[in-house]
């Protein structure tokens, strides 16, 4: 028996709903050696900014129970150098390419850099990192606020026709809110979630462990409320969601699905087997299989509630 | 760079908190330079949770050995790995010392400064560097922690000690032994090259000292990684050029480059 893994993001037909999430696989090439990138449902970069940014100084990251903290602060060449330098290797590889971007100056930047990918055939899809917990001197996310964030999508979407997608932050009262933010704004689909804000202490000197304090977490530590958010949307919204926090392998990613997920993205794990999201997208197939079902759409949002 | 499952030949105590792991791995064995690194997957569960970095200590045919001392809950779980059982290695990683200019020319001298476990890749890099003077400083805390003196002099090199107590060869940092070396004229012959790896106070301070007395040196680094292949860009430290990868510009740097 065949299954299909096929899913519909906006305009965006993916052979398979697994990609890998954006920082945690850089621009592809880093991974080349290990896995054959064209299995991948999609790729996601790292934030690109219009101008490079260096980011938080070091240490940067730390490792928490079943997780870690990172405080990379959105460090990139910028869209030039990104152009130039990340993008031909990404051309060839034959994947969709959601490029992900952010603003230091919303929303007139997003709406430059908009601007400047239409004509770029590679990015399939735009994902709109309004959520990064790392940008020191930054007291708000835009994506705390449900303004803020209409007005950071629909601006975009005035001048883009590429697929949109917005990538939402877990640190919020009530998600679905944002979700619905988003999707009235024009988004095609919601990311969810980025990280979750958190810090670690060195209790010996008494010091942070990282040097921005504060950091994202990520790791299946964040899975649970990531799992929750995702379910939560799926009620409200319907766009499709894109489900990320915490996956490891394959029952997790399962998870994901049955809470509302079309799609899912592979983070962290990447760092530990970088072949997880080759072995997930097998495994998303055998679990089909097994449930004599013929579609991965079939199980978004299939979660029995009996409360 | 490979992912590979290695055998585990052999994982015994040394002296102290210092193991030796011997692995079977023939693919890696044959792509590693002196100075890189693997990154191992300890356990298979979630504790701990990332890989976890080691330099490739020495390589003997189709194995390599893993010198690392026990700090963490990371080492811990691998010192009690047996013979015979697999380790998830992700290597060789990072670019090494540039080591092959010091043998162009006779007479050369290459001076190794290791402190306490930061002696872990000077082996391998002793045993290809091919240069008439080899010139190894051992700093330990004490007598009983001093390590592979023995394999250094059979690989030809000349072992000067330095321990914090005084209770083997001079007491003192091994710092204090490579300003010492400096201002003998036995082992201070003009042209020399220092290769250095240990706690970032030690390397700091041999990094001084080299531009002190116009050596070049270049010092191998550690640092927590996030992937250790150059992805997530959690490892850097700062340089001249901005900030670098130690998983990937390095982990060796130039001292010249380096901003402490």
């Amino acid at each position: 028996m065949r299954v299909d893994l096929s899913v519909q993001i906006g305009k965006l037909k993916l052979k398979n709903p697994v990609m890998v999430a954006s920082g945690t696989f850089g621009y592809a090439e880093e991974f080349k050696d290990f896995i054959n990138l064209k299995k991948l449902g999609a790729m996601v970069t790292k934030t690109v900014t219009l101008k490079p940014r260096r980011g938080n100084l070091p240490p940067r990251t730390c490792e928490t129970p079943s997780g870690m903290l990172n405080s990379i602060g959105l460090e990139n060449p910028g869209l030039e150098v990104f152009l130039k330098d990340k993008l031909p290797f990404l051309k060839k590889l034959g994947v969709p390419i959601i490029m992900s971007i952010a603003s230091e100056d919303d929303p007139k930047e997003f709406i430059e850099l908009a601007k400047r990918l239409n004509s770029i055939s590679t990015v399939a899809a735009l994902e709109l990192n309004i959520s990064c917990p790392n940008v020191i001197g930054q007291r708000f996310l835009i994506s705390q606020d449900y303004e803020a964030t209409y007005r950071a999508v629909s601006s975009v979407r005035k001048v883009t026709s590429k697929t949109l997608i917005t990538k939402l932050s877990p640190n919020v009262t009530c998600i679905s809110e944002l979700a619905r933010a988003a999707q009235s704004a024009g988004s095609d689909a919601v990311a969810l979630v980025n990280t979750l804000s958190g810090m670690s202490i060195n209790i010996e000197n008494k010091r942070p462990k990282l040097a921005a304090v504060i950091g994202g977490l990520s790791g299946p530590a964040i899975r649970p409320v990531a799992l929750k958010m995702v379910w939560e949307a799926y009620n409200k919204i319907k766009i499709p969601i894109i489900g990320m926090g915490g996956i490891i392998d394959t029952l997790s990613a399962l998870e994901f699905f049955i809470a509302g997920a079309s799609a899912i993205s592979i983070g962290t794990a990447n760092f530990i087997n970088p072949r997880v999201s080759i072995e997930v997208i097998a495994g998303l197939s055998e679990y089909l299989k097994r449930k004599k079902m013929k579609k991965i759409n079939d199980l978004t949002g299939s979660l029995i509630d009996e409360s | 760079m490979l992912q590979v499952k290695a055998k585990i030949i052999l994982n015994k105590k040394l002296k102290g908190d210092y193991r030796h792991c011997i692995v079977d791995a023939p693919s890696l064995a044959r792509r590693s330079r002196p100075g890189q690194f693997l990154n191992i997957k300890i356990s298979g569960g979630l504790k701990p949770f990332l890989r976890r970095p080691f330099s490739i200590h020495n390589i003997c045919d189709s194995k390599l050995e893993i010198l690392y001392e026990v700090v963490g809950e990371g080492t811990e779980l691998f010192s009690n790995k047996e013979s015979g059982e697999y380790l998830d290695i992700i290597g060789p990683l990072g670019n090494g010392f540039d080591y092959k200019q010091v043998g162009k020319q006779a007479g050369r001298q290459a001076i190794l400064v290791a402190g306490g476990i930061g002696i872990a890749p000077l082996l391998f890099l002793a045993r290809e560097i091919k240069v008439r003077n080899k010139l190894v400083l051992i700093g330990a805390r004490t007598r009983t922690q001093v390590l592979c003196e023995k394999e250094f002099k059979n690989s030809g090199c000349d072992v000067k000690i330095a321990t914090d107590n005084g209770s083997y060869g001079l007491k003192g940092r091994v710092t204090d032994l490579l300003k010492k070396v400096l201002c003998d004229r036995r082992y201070a012959i003009g042209d020399m090259r220092i290769y250095a790896c240990g706690p970032s106070p030690m390397l700091k301070t041999v990094c001084n000292i080299a531009r002190q007395n116009n050596i070049p040196a270049q010092v191998s680094l550690e640092e927590h990684m996030g992937c250790g292949i150059g992805a997530c860009l959690g490892c850097v430290v700062r340089t001249k050029k901005g900030l670098e990868r130690v998983c990937k510009e390095g982990p060796v740097f130039k001292a010249k480059e380096l901003i402490w």
